[in-house]
């Protein structure tokens, strides 16, 4: 039986696909809460969520029977300063194993643009101070929202102590050891939104998403705000995927786990339209590598669809078969043939923002 | 000794019963007032120790007009009230 968690605005709520296809299941966690992140860790079993109330400030849970009961973690501080403007939390954007070889052990992603590591399954977090004190950090600027953020975080599966994150906004950073260092990656991205002559600028990048296959951590699919990407070492440079259509703007890309050369895509307009084009919701394919794209719209609605696709609510499960999109309207679709075909789940759930299959 | 009261709207995500903790400023209270609880602490302060942009702190009926330091003076017998702003609604 396969289960995937959806993080939307108002709680997390579990569908499960049996005999009968996806159900619902249960009574949704954190109701009214706004979820911002959720990791299904293959290592343990273990789930965590991350929330952002609107009152109280982000709060980060974990289970360890599957949903049934939370605890609450201490959420990842920035440096204690007596400066008005002192950094403090405002977002949890990503929460990811930082290996397989490293039980217990996560890296978090946060807005402002702060890296934080655990070694005690999230019961206490160190900013990592190496990336935090680069000089170029001040140049951040955020993508959408008042800071930067990492949203993105690689760990390489043959080499825990390779990492790969992605800024909004401010590039495509690597570490080959474990976060004492790093290098800014990310040559060949292009940002029209900057000036002539600083558009070519690393560290001027606004990644959206930065993923890769599990069976190739040099392949880097990355989706920009301006177009989609394609990197084969390890984020260090891309070449551009030219005449995407519908469109090469969006959120959220997935990577097939076995196929280096596949990845799905969730199209809109452009920056100051986020809407599918032509208000027919479509999910783009490329098998070859990001030369060609197909369009994919069986079963997703193509009149008067005006859903946008957040950058972590396009995913796919560990076989490659089975994917799952959900939108800002609070609907939710699954495919269980690769993304040609989609079935509609709910079409009355809270804004979408996160999912995530359980491995 | 100064009492803090929480809206049932923070307790909802956390217990957060009635605490009573000495301090002469509204910092001090909620420091040794939410020693135990640094989680709970987390709902009314941000890491660097400033009430929270949508939460607001009555004391003695009165918003406490430090924000970023609380150093709003607190009697012996002062009542502070934790309540969600509705601007983060």
């Amino acid at each position: 039986m396969a289960t995937l968690w959806v993080g939307s605005r108002k709680g997390l709520f579990r569908f499960d696909r049996a005999a009968a296809g996806w159900q619902q299941v249960g009574k949704p966690a954190f109701l009214a809460a706004p979820v911002t992140f959720v990791l299904d860790d293959p290592r343990d079993g273990a789930l965590y969520v991350a929330l952002s109330h609107g009152h109280f400030g982000c709060k980060l849970h974990r289970s360890d029977d599957r949903g049934a009961t939370w605890v609450e973690l201490p959420t990842p501080a920035f440096p204690k300063s007596d400066a008005p403007d002192a950094p403090a939390l405002e977002l949890i954007w990503s929460i990811v194993p930082a290996g397989a070889d490293r039980p217990g052990a996560l890296w978090l992603g946060t807005i402002p643009g702060g890296l934080f590591s655990s070694t005690d399954r999230g019961e206490s977090w160190v900013l990592c101070s190496s990336l935090w004190n680069r000089p170029e950090r001040s140049r951040w600027v955020g993508g959408g929202y008042d800071h930067a953020g990492i949203h993105s975080i690689l760990v390489d599966p043959c080499d825990s102590a390779h990492v790969t994150l992605a800024v909004s906004t401010g590039g495509v950073w690597i570490t080959e050891d474990g976060g004492d260092s790093w290098v800014l990656g990310g040559h060949g991205l292009r940002a029209d939104y900057m000036p002539p002559g600083q558009q070519h600028a690393p560290l001027f990048q606004d990644v959206h998403l930065l993923t890769a296959p599990a069976c190739d951590p040099d392949r880097m699919w990355c989706q920009h705000h301006c177009g989609i990407f394609v990197s084969d070492d390890g984020g260090m440079t891309f070449r551009e995927s030219l005449d995407v259509a519908p469109s090469a703007f969006g959120f959220a890309v997935a990577a097939h786990p076995q196929n280096r050369d596949r990845a799905w895509f969730a199209p809109a307009v452009k920056d100051e339209c986020r809407v599918p084009v032509d208000a027919k919701l479509v999910v783009t394919e490329t098998q070859d590598g990001g030369k060609r794209f197909t369009t994919r719209r069986n079963g997703l609605p193509q009149t008067e669809a005006y859903d946008l696709i957040y950058r972590h609510a396009l995913v796919v499960d560990s076989s490659g078969a089975h994917l799952a999109l959900g939108s800002t309207t609070g609907n939710l679709w699954a495919s269980d043939d690769s993304g040609e075909s989609w079935q509609q789940l709910s079409a009355t759930l809270p804004p979408i923002a996160a999912l995530a299959f359980a491995p | 000794m100064a009492t803090i009261r929480f809206t049932s709207h923070l307790v909802r995500h956390r217990p957060a019963p009635m605490i009573t903790a000495a301090g002469a400023t509204v910092a001090e209270v909620l420091q040794t007032g939410l020693a135990d609880d640094p989680l709970l602490r987390g709902y009314v302060q941000d890491e660097q120790g400033r009430l929270r942009k949508h939460v607001n702190i009555y004391l003695d009926g009165a918003l406490i007009r430090d924000r970023l330091r609380l150093s709003d003076a607190v009697g012996p017998a002062s009542e502070l009230y934790v309540l969600q702003a509705l601007s983060g609604g």
